[in-house]
């Protein structure tokens, strides 16, 4: 089992690495004229080339990459070329924000796709035929749609919460589960019809394997058969697609912070992107892959767990 | 003779495709939902591409007397923040997402088949590539991928779009490649190749056919998502600002969310709906296309002779003198159906008569499909998904068991009535270990302790014949072999001391060395509870070895009953005694069967 996570921790560690390779040529390579950028079109010259020299812009991209990776590994990403702040300050000050919406989200497809997916297998019927047709509809419409039509309903027109903002957790635990609710049910309607189908699969799939017949003629009840052996057999993919979906939230909470005005790692990246402040970019970057690989890694435990046959493998 | 063959063979092959793609077509035409998406979608082109003939303004034209006009009048969905008419801009917003998702969609396209086409179709040597390649694009967000190509390249639609083509080229690089591998198999490719077509003409001509359907499907999901992602970034103010886009006008109508809401509605209906048309595009032609690769089922079976025609009178032979113990089971006319997909019900079991007393084992023999399985679940009350008894009744104790609520049979289930399955692997949940599928049960049925349960399934194991019953019970079961999967499986039916054992063909999935051995255990765990048995084969070997009675079953009816002795010393149905000349002309007694028509007619 060690050595297990181990070896999966260690892709993990050269994932990031290649992703902060490529990332970082593509945005240095690319980044053309910077002090010019940061400056102004009326700077001279001179203070151009000197803010470059500041930078470090000045030096072959080897040298540059040298350094700033010598910097990571350590824990310092850099500077922000605009106000000079740590980029992993920056960063992981609002990573917590980002997380308690992603996280929240996560728990909350998982809990509602079983309900769903199980509700769907077994009854079948009209039920099934619902569940297929709000799965079209959550897959389709776009997240931030659903964002806007919720800040429309809830906040604006019912007035039920605050339209916009974010309360931390440690001001006030019921201002923060005010603040987003709505966030994290946008967020999770993608996610909670994509696991719902994988879990409705994958149930039906298993309700047909020859040892649930088995398991009834045993004398076990349809529940102790259903809930305790059919599906933590069907978990298995269900969770695999929940961490696919895992990288799909981390997206939709960029658009989702804009819409409700939340700071978090999202409104850092596009306020990154629009001025150009390429350190900072690099820096969500590689906290986001962190992430990614990290819940990798968790669902991968998961799957140990759920499956005896995986922790061997 | 081959040479000339071929030319004239392929043009066929031609036309059938040709016709494939016109079905296709007309196919998802004809589902209602298909139809629609269909026409919504090109009416959504239609208006991209007659943009200027159709918008009543120019969209950029911004009339400060207009501003967030309600609807109707000069404007007929109003006007926004600026006073520009929303139905313009809403038009020549739609040829920025289209051509945006058309240039995400080709780019994808054009790397992801090129790519999985020559995979495909010259090896796999290609495919850790790929993954990795594509497991780097999957570790990111798209949208945070986007934004940082963003940062460098620029706000223009096109770049960004095709970025996006780059990065989701993998979806399509494998459904091609898979595709590809697939065809690669089939023997209308080699025999193209054995006729001196070249490579390049074999892709184009079949494999590009076989891809197709699952590239449009791709395809269309695609380009939902590249509407969907320009249109985010377009709302996030990352878009051309010059150009009117459909979220940048819902960044708009955002920003007058407390003024005027309506605006909202426009570009929302935009995207949602031209994005939920194009997943109903694919979804529609994946129906069709599984309604047409689906072989029609139940043919077979429906144009089997009716029950009625093969009606005829059970062969029961006499009964030995001297008394029998009590009678556990006896089942009466019993019929099971399958409920089909049109409403109507296709039996598979013809009533059925049967009976087994206490401390006897029943046979029950008969080829593949005879209905002897599916007679052992009806006892049980365990058919597959839409299998019921249609009628007859199964007296089990002076209790109709085909009338029985789900509550009572499972009471009565494991600790009266128990089952041994026919394949020992498939029959063992996976995730649990051997002691936790062997403890539940008794704890379940009997109120057994933790404790009390692994201390009799211990024995339990011991007794079946398992050399280490401590180490088998903490394996699971991926960790022991068939033959102690099956030593397994007999001691979880027997766990809650049952009145009738019901085994499903218990030693066919065995080796032959093992066989002997379960079928002494079986006999021997019989004689000391005096358990009744119905056991359910296809062999005569193991009848003749293990059972006091037997019933031979074919096509759902049982031809012939009575004491194993006497079946076996004089059989007098024809088709008894083919199965019998089956095993004495030294042929696998599985073997194919003729089926005895005239047998049936004597």
């Amino acid at each position: 089992m060690l050595w297990f996570v181990l070896r999966r921790l260690a892709a993990g560690v050269v994932l990031i690495v290649a992703i902060a390779v490529l990332a970082f040529f593509l945005l240095y390579a690319t980044g053309g004229d910077v002090g010019r950028r940061i400056l102004g079109p009326t700077a001279s010259a001179d203070t151009v080339a000197q803010k470059n020299t500041q930078l470090g812009l000045d030096k072959p991209a080897l040298s540059q990459f040298a350094d700033w990776a010598s910097g990571a590994v350590r824990g310092d990403f850099g500077r922000s070329w605009f106000t000079g702040q740590s980029v992993s300050d920056a960063v992981t000050g609002r990573l917590a924000v980002t997380l308690s919406l992603v996280i929240g989200a996560t728990v909350l497809t998982a809990v509602v796709a079983v309900v769903l997916g199980v509700l769907a297998a077994r009854r079948g019927g009209w039920v099934d035929t619902a569940v297929q047709f709000l799965s079209v509809l959550g897959f389709a419409v776009p997240g931030f749609l659903v964002a806007i039509l919720l800040v429309l309903v809830f906040a604006i027109n019912l007035d039920l919460v605050d339209p916009t903002g974010y309360t931390r957790f440690a001001d006030s635990p019921s201002g923060w589960l005010s603040s987003i609710l709505l966030p994290v049910i946008a967020l999770s309607i993608a996610s909670i019809v994509g696991v719902a189908q994988q879990v409705r699969g994958s149930m039906l799939d298993t309700l047909r394997l020859d040892y649930v017949r088995t398991l009834r003629s045993r004398g076990l009840s349809e529940r102790r058969v259903v809930y305790g052996h059919v599906l933590r057999n069907a978990a298995g993919p269900a969770l695999s697609i929940l961490g696919v979906q895992f990288v799909g939230l981390l997206g939709g909470a960029v658009l989702v912070e804009q819409i409700f005005a939340i700071p978090g790692i999202g409104q850092t990246a596009v306020s990154a992107t629009v001025g150009g402040d390429v350190p900072l970019v690099l820096g969500v970057v590689i906290a986001t892959a962190v992430l990614v690989v990290l819940l990798n890694l968790a669902v991968d435990l998961l799957q140990g767990w759920l499956n005896p046959k995986v922790r061997r493998a | 003779m081959t040479t000339t063959a071929a030319p004239t063979d392929l043009p066929a092959v031609r036309t059938l495709e040709r016709t494939a793609r016109v079905s296709l077509v007309r196919r998802v035409l004809r589902s209602p939902v298909g139809a629609v998406s269909l026409v919504f979608l090109l009416l959504v082109v239609l208006a991209a591409v007659f943009a200027p003939l159709l918008a009543p303004q120019d969209p950029d034209f911004a009339s400060a007397r207009d501003v967030l006009a309600p609807p109707g009048g000069d404007h007929l969905l109003g006007t926004d923040g600026s006073g520009r008419d929303i139905l313009s801009r809403l038009l020549y917003a739609s040829r920025l997402s289209l051509s945006g998702a058309a240039t995400a969609v080709g780019v994808a396209a054009a790397i992801g088949i090129t790519a999985g086409l020559l995979a495909g179709y010259y090896g796999r040597w290609s495919e850790s590539v790929a993954s990795s390649v594509s497991s780097v694009f999957m570790a990111l967000p798209a949208i945070v991928v986007l934004l940082a190509a963003r940062t460098v390249l620029g706000p223009s639609p096109y770049t960004t779009m095709i970025v996006l083509g780059v990065l989701v080229s993998p979806a399509f690089y494998r459904v091609v490649s898979a595709a590809v591998a697939g065809v690669r198999q089939e023997l209308y490719v080699d025999a193209a190749r054995v006729s001196g077509l070249s490579d390049g003409r074999i892709i184009a001509r079949h494999i590009l056919t076989v891809v197709r359907a699952p590239a449009i499907i791709l395809a269309a999901g695609m380009a939902g998502i590249a509407i969907t992602l320009q249109a985010g970034l377009d709302f996030l103010g990352l878009g051309d600002p010059q150009r009117p886009s459909w979220g940048g006008m819902l960044s708009d109508a955002f920003a007058a969310i407390y003024r005027e809401p309506l605006t909202l509605l426009w570009p929302s209906l935009a995207i949602g709906l031209t994005c939920i048309a194009l997943v109903l595009l694919g979804s529609a032609v994946r129906d069709a296309l599984e309604r047409s690769g689906r072989p029609r089922r139940r043919r077979r079976r429906d144009a089997a002779p009716p029950a009625a025609s093969l009606a005829e009178s059970v062969v029961v032979h006499d009964e030995p003198t001297g008394a029998r113990a009590e009678e556990l089971l006896h089942v009466r006319d019993l019929a099971v159906g399958y409920d089909q997909p049109d409403g109507s019900t296709t039996e598979v079991v013809h009533g059925v008569e049967l009976s087994v007393h206490r401390g006897e084992i029943h046979g029950l023999i008969g080829e593949s499909g005879s209905g002897k399985t599916q007679t052992a679940f009806a006892v049980m009350r365990l058919l597959a998904a839409g299998g019921r008894i249609v009628r007859g009744s199964i007296e089990f104790e002076g209790a109709d068991l085909a009338t029985l609520s789900e509550k009572e049979m499972t009471r009565l289930r494991g600790r009266r009535i128990a089952y041994v399955p026919q394949e020992p692997m498939s029959n063992l949940d996976p995730v649990f270990t051997v002691g936790h599928q062997l403890t539940e049960p008794m704890r379940v049925a009997l109120g057994l302790s933790r404790t009390a349960a692994r201390t009799r399934a211990l024995d339990l194991l011991a007794r079946v014949g398992i050399p280490d019953p401590q180490r088998t019970f903490a394996a699971y079961p991926h960790q022991i072999s068939g033959g102690m999967a099956q030593r397994v499986l007999i001691a979880g039916a027997v766990s809650c001391g049952p009145d009738l054992l019901i085994a499903d063909e218990p030693t066919t999935a065995l080796d032959v060395t093992v066989q002997a051995e379960v079928l002494d255990l079986l006999r021997d765990l019989q004689r000391e509870s005096s358990m009744g048995v119905l056991l359910v084969t296809h062999n005569f070997g193991v009848v003749a070895d293990l059972c006091d009675r037997v019933s031979v079953m074919r096509a759902g009816r049982i031809v012939e009953t009575g004491p194993t002795r006497a079946v076996f010393a004089t059989p007098r149905h024809e088709y008894t005694r083919s199965l019998f000349d089956a095993v004495l002309e030294d042929t696998a007694p599985r073997g194919p069967l003729v089926p005895t028509t005239q047998g049936a007619q004597a």
